[in-house]
């Protein structure tokens, strides 16, 4: 090695020139590719940020539920009848606790359901009646981002905020993400406190979260939802796909005002009420 | 070699003792487990035994994966004969005794799957739904 001063200033100087160099040479070779793929996360953050209210992003089949309130007032019976028929169909467990309870549709007063819209003197048979609500199947579900392994996502055919329960480790982020208290743990082994079994579907196990999931085993065979089954000789909730502007659910939405639960959450729901 | 008066017999002593489950049960393996067939008579399953006997529970995996997360719920044809996808409503149609079918190889081998954490058999069924009527 025979480095003396001369060559050692010699290359630290380039060296400097490089280094000062090279962020200009790299914006100018790169810039294309960098500009259109920020582009692409500006206009994708754009349309997530729209979604938030009016007009659906999701596209295809994407299943909701109406629930008329009109057919329901003073008829808790009905209400009842549809919890049972979806309690006994899917092997839901019956406890008696606030804190163990599990739950997939289930009735709840005006104000707990729909807080933004119980103002001063809203209708007396809303406050004297309770509303029957479950799982809303958000088209942005915040459940469903918050989930570390997956076990709940959104089914992409139908819409449907689906469960995973081999998959479901028992962490309990979807039900801080959910805004509507849709989703329950199951604390013990629910099997004591289900009545009777229903043969064609499993039970839940100890450390996993539950919910609603629109009867995707009974769609499969081509059955409507247990609770809309039960009373559908009062019509008063109809099920069908949103974004098919011919089926019935779409008429009555087009047709009537019917409201949300926490619409300003940006959730979406497939769940409206007529009040 | 130093030590060999240690090391050897230490040796020796690892090796039986690593053993001892074989020798303790006079190198035999237990009576081989005894299949309950079918009691209904079935001869024919999605596959053939051979590769049931190696591979359920992949194809149970695969099934689960198909019928829940890809939405892939229409029933497979097999030999004339359909068969939806599903544990409990499909292999415990012919198997209907998961204690003699299932279990007593399961029991043997002992590996615990988790399916009849949530998945009833039709025993429990049984014993569940008379005890409410």
């Amino acid at each position: 090695m025979d480095n003396n001063r001369r060559k050692f200033l010699k290359m630290a100087g380039a060296t400097a020139l490089a280094g000062i160099g090279a962020p200009a040479v790299v914006q100018l070779t790169a810039s294309p590719a960098l500009a259109s793929s920020s582009a692409g996360h500006g206009a994708a953050a754009g349309a997530h940020g729209e979604a938030g209210h009016g007009e659906e992003a999701h596209s295809g089949i994407r299943l909701g539920l109406l629930i008329d309130m009109r057919k329901l007032y003073g008829k808790p019976e009905l209400i009842d009848k549809a919890i049972n028929a979806c309690n006994k169909a899917h092997n839901v467990p019956k406890i008696d606790s606030k804190k163990s309870e599990v739950k997939w549709i289930w009735k709840t007063p005006f104000p707990n359901a729909f807080p933004e819209h119980s103002h001063y003197h809203y209708p007396k048979q809303a406050k004297d009646n309770q509303f029957p609500v479950l799982c809303n199947h958000c088209d942005n579900p915040p459940c469903v981002r918050v989930c570390p392994t997956k076990a709940t996502f959104k089914e992409e055919e139908t819409g449907i905020v689906a469960m995973d329960y081999h998959r479901c480790i028992g962490c309990r982020f979807c039900m801080m993400g959910c805004p509507y208290g849709a989703r329950s743990f199951n604390w013990f082994d629910p099997r004591p406190y289900i009545e009777e079994y229903n043969p064609s579907f499993p039970t839940r196990m100890r450390g996993v979260v539950e919910k609603c999931t629109f009867c995707d085993e009974r769609l499969a065979r081509g059955e409507e939802p247990a609770c809309v089954e039960a009373v559908k000789e009062t019509g008063a909730f109809v099920f069908g796909d949103l974004n098919d502007p011919n089926s019935e659910i779409r008429k009555i939405l087009d047709k009537e005002p019917t409201i949300q639960r926490k619409p300003a959450l940006g959730t979406k729901p497939s769940v409206f009420y007529i009040v | 070699m130093y030590n060999k008066r240690i090391v050897i017999p230490g040796l020796a002593v690892f090796v039986l003792f690593v053993t001892f489950p074989f020798w303790y049960n006079g190198l035999s393996a237990g009576p081989v487990p005894k299949l309950e067939l079918p009691p209904g008579g079935e001869k024919e399953c999605v596959a053939p035994v051979s590769e049931m006997r190696a591979k359920h529970m992949k194809l149970l995996n695969q099934w689960r994966d198909e019928v829940i997360r890809e939405g892939k719920r229409e029933p497979i044809t097999v030999g004339g004969k359909e068969y939806i996808k599903s544990l409990q409503l499909a292999c415990m149609e012919c198997h209907s005794n998961k204690e003699k079918f299932c279990d007593e190889c399961h029991v043997y081998v002992d590996v615990k799957p988790y399916c009849w954490n949530c998945h009833i058999s039709p025993a429990e069924i049984e014993a569940k739904n008379k005890e409410t009527h």
